[in-house]
């Protein structure tokens, strides 16, 4: 049952990983503006459905 | 027939804006709009091909009746640099505070810009802050230019001192949310770690049982020595200062909940409590994160740079020169247009000055000025431009002066707080109860189990649904009157809301309404007089003339010749064999005349048939508003304008209100600070620059704004003034905000009794106090968020 430490290092690893994405991507600004992406997505659609008009 | 009504509803809305037409004319592509700025900005988005614009949302624009400002400044450099974020060669990346941005229509089309003019290199909206970031090229588009193309799409952007002298607030990284990111992870890993021991082992697993113990342990070291490092500052300051706040008694369960876990799995006694205290401190956390909710649109400390324009024309002997405000000398001639603001105290040297002073001192008319009369800073121009020599300084002058007054400071207000209250009590018990039990076992003779208890009391009683219950009930109460377009600035003024028995109002902008005027007209008209007059003033675009049509509510075909309309002063035009004048007392030459207020007379033919007069009429719902406020509440009236209006207010507030008039800024501040000797919780609303001193003063300081962009004194919540009438509801529903808070505290100390039941004994399992620590918490979440918008849904908020 050794391999259980093995386990148990690698998924603190792993979860660690997560943990420092997280923080990047608060750094990199990802979570300054949480709205307007959410719009913008919308926009290009609706243009291709009229140009397909 | 619904559908008829709808199809002329349809009809007289501004295609661009949304607003009633109410005069005809400005029609292009069978669209009508209520303005040429409405009509204008369609013309250019059509001829630019955008008008995918319009097919976003309906009405996407906002009115641009409103005059266009001077942005002749931005080609100054130095102004220039202290606007842009970044400047190199070839292009400029600016952040402009854009107020208009509401809809998706406008995110589109800012972030278009580029298609109508290919020198904007990418532009790039924040919805929330109502900012636009936009790179261009400066050397083919002046920022001067590109403030320009904004405002001719409708999207002024709103440049004011504070911002130039912003500091950058940008990056401000909330260390908080990192804090609330480690807390999670280590909760999350060590609720897994402790599973084991939950659901118990075998006897061949038990060698597992100290590595889990001390991985946990491993866990609980980041959340003991970084998330909840403020929780030991604050308990360390508070003990300094002798006084107990709560975050004493939750240090001390962090503390005792690290160092028993500590203990216990050094001394293979057991396995600890990490993940409780893990989830303790991450849940205290998101309650801290809750109650941090900011507005990012909104500023609630803004002071009179941000009233001031960022720059004035300055006359030289090389022509005119925008210069920027802490530039201004003595000495210098300086030219204010119509609808600008006089920087500095200054003597008139040239034109009409009737100076709108009703921010600054609450007079609701206009003031005119003799040439060689000092005007003093503040006011606003209305009418021609004037010419003025600059007599002081702007850091000098009147206003500034009454803004950096000693007594207008030093007024930092600290709300006393339910759970500030609470505390002192809580803690104090709860040591009691500690050394209670402790003693209790030592007396019987066994420390281990004296210890025991002694830390588990500490452990469950840890007041984790009590620090929770205030921040998430007010913060549900700040995002309902946020829904309503009443901001308040933080949760503990929704607390000290719930508190106030007086409210003091001030007069002109606050319970009338500078955008609605009524009109009365003195004297007497026939039916025939009424029919020469509407067909006089519906030549003139003028706002009094449109009243007055309004007010004559007649319709007339006379057809009219020799129509001459004199800006400023008035018009005269020929009909049916009669002569008609209309305008001041100086265009008909009447002389002087005792009368208030912009007043407008008549002269049909020799005969002066009288005069109307203009006031700001009350906001709609005052009198049901007084009426509700009434039983429960002080009311009084302080103004800064004269005493004419007296009767008619006297029949809307109650007798034994106070009406005070002719009141300076320093006088009404003093008034505030008499009602609060008396014992009074006194709340003020008002809403220029008159006000600031009281609204600071007062326990809770309420700014009233037509426009929550524009400028308004430094307060406590800003209240649209759309939602004036609902004033009475907001504060019916603080005082059940902190009703839900006195529940939920009463269901905490529930939790307590049943936890130190256990925890006296000395009995208490790590499982019991890591199920009852996250259930007391959702029970606390979940009571408060249900009972906050029940109570919300009773007021129809």
């Amino acid at each position: 049952m050794e391999i259980m430490y093995i386990l148990i290092g690698c998924s603190v690893l792993l979860a660690l990983v997560f943990l420092c994405a997280f923080f990047w991507a608060n750094k990199s600004g990802q979570h300054d503006d949480t709205y307007t992406p959410s719009v913008r997505i919308l926009f290009d659609d609706e243009i291709i459905e009229e140009e397909g008009k | 027939m619904a559908a008829i009504k709808e199809e002329v509803q349809r009809i007289e809305k501004c295609f661009h804006c949304g607003d009633r037409i109410e005069e005809t004319g400005y029609c292009l592509d069978d669209h009508d709009f209520c303005c040429l700025g409405c009509q204008t900005v369609y013309q250019v988005l059509q001829d630019g091909g955008m008008q995918q614009y319009y097919r976003y949302n309906q009405h996407p624009g906002k009115s641009n009746k409103e005059k266009q400002a001077d942005f002749s400044y931005l080609d100054e450099p130095q102004i220039a640099t202290k606007l842009v974020d970044f400047k190199d060669d070839k292009m400029t990346i600016i952040t402009f505070y854009i107020p208009a941005i509401h809809c998706s229509s406008c995110i589109w089309l800012l972030e278009n810009l580029y298609k109508l003019n290919p020198n904007v290199l990418q532009s790039r909206v924040d919805f929330m802050k109502k900012q636009a970031s936009i790179t261009f090229n400066h050397t083919l588009l002046p920022l001067k230019d590109l403030v320009y193309l904004l405002v001719n799409i409708g999207y002024d952007p709103k440049i004011t001192l504070q911002d130039v002298v912003k500091e950058g607030n940008k990056n401000n990284l909330n260390p908080l949310v990192a804090k609330i990111a480690v807390a999670g992870f280590c909760f999350g890993n060590s609720m897994l770690f402790s599973f084991p021991d939950y659901f118990g082992m075998g006897a061949f697993e038990k060698e597992y049982a100290s590595f889990f113990g001390y991985i946990n342990l491993a866990f609980g070291l980041p959340v003991l020595l970084y998330c909840a490092s403020d929780y030991f500052k604050s308990a360390y300051v508070s003990l300094k200062q002798k006084r107990l706040n709560l975050d004493v008694p939750l240090a001390l369960g962090i503390l005792v909940l690290f160092l028993r876990s500590a203990f216990e799995v050094i001394t293979q006694t057991g396995a600890g409590f990490t993940d409780t205290l893990c989830s303790l401190v991450f849940f205290i956390l998101i309650g801290k994160w809750v109650q941090q909710r900011t507005y990012y649109h909104i500023s609630f400390e803004r002071d009179y740079r941000s009233y001031f324009p960022v720059a004035v024309t300055v006359l030289t002997e090389n022509g005119d020169k925008p210069v920027q405000l802490a530039d201004i000398h003595i000495g210098d001639r300086i030219l204010v247009r119509n609808n600008e603001i006089i920087p500095a105290d200054a003597i008139l040297l040239k034109g009409d000055a009737a100076i709108d002073f009703s921010f600054v001192t609450g007079e609701s008319s206009p003031v005119s000025k003799t040439l060689g009369e000092i005007i003093y800073a503040g006011g606003r121009q209305t009418g021609e431009a004037i010419e003025l020599e600059v007599v002081k300084p702007i850091s000098q002058s009147y206003l500034t002066k009454l803004w950096n007054n000693e007594n207008y400071k030093d007024y930092d207000k600290h709300f006393q707080t339910f759970v500030n209250f609470i505390s002192k009590y809580f803690t104090v018990v709860l040591l009691a109860i500690a050394f209670f039990a402790a003693l209790y076992w030592a007396v019987d003779g066994s420390a281990n189990r004296a210890w025991g208890a002694f830390t588990a009391v500490l452990i469950i009683a840890c007041p984790c649904a009590l620090a929770l219950s205030s921040p998430f009930t007010l913060s549900a109460a700040l995002s309902i009157f946020d829904r309503n377009k009443f901001y308040v600035k933080n949760t503990a003024a929704i607390e000290q809301m719930a508190t106030i028995d007086t409210l003091v109002f001030d007069k002109t902008g606050t319970i009338s309404s500078p955008k609605a005027t009524s009109i009365y007209f003195e004297g007497a008209l026939t039916t025939k007089e009424k029919k020469l007059l509407n067909a006089t003033c519906r030549n003139s675009s003028h706002p009094l003339s449109r009243e007055i049509v309004k007010w004559l509510n007649v319709s007339s075909d006379i057809p009219v010749t020799n129509f001459k309309e004199f800006p400023g002063k008035g018009m005269t035009a020929e009909l049916a064999g009669q002569v008609v004048k209309v305008g001041s007392a100086n265009f008909l030459n009447i002389g002087k005349i005792k009368t208030d207020g912009s007043v407008v007379f008549v002269r049909i033919g020799d005969e002066l048939k009288g005069y109307f007069t203009m006031e700001q009429a009350w906001r709609a719902g005052l009198s049901a508003l007084i009426e509700d406020f009434k039983p429960r509440y002080d009311l009084h009236l302080i103004s800064g304008d004269n005493d004419r209006r007296l009767d008619a207010l006297k029949l809307i507030f109650p007798s034994a209100a106070c009406l005070i008039f002719n009141q300076s800024p320093m006088e009404k501040l003093g008034r505030i600070q008499k009602f609060q000797q008396e014992g009074k919780h006194v709340c003020m609303i008002g809403d220029g620059l008159n006000d600031a001193g009281a609204l600071r003063k007062a326990d809770l300081g309420i700014a009233v704004s037509d426009d929550i962009n524009n400028f308004s004194p430094g307060c406590d919540a800003i209240l649209d003034g759309e939602s004036f009438s609902k004033l009475s509801d907001f504060f019916a529903f603080s005082k059940d905000a902190v009703k839900v808070i006195h529940m939920s505290f009463g269901i905490s100390l529930l939790y307590n009794i049943i936890g130190l039941s256990f925890a006296i004994q000395g009995i208490m399992s790590p499982l019991f106090a890591a199920i009852l620590m996250p259930i007391s918490t959702v029970t606390i979440i979940s009571f408060t968020s249900l009972m906050t918008r029940w109570y919300a849904k009773r007021h129809k908020l």
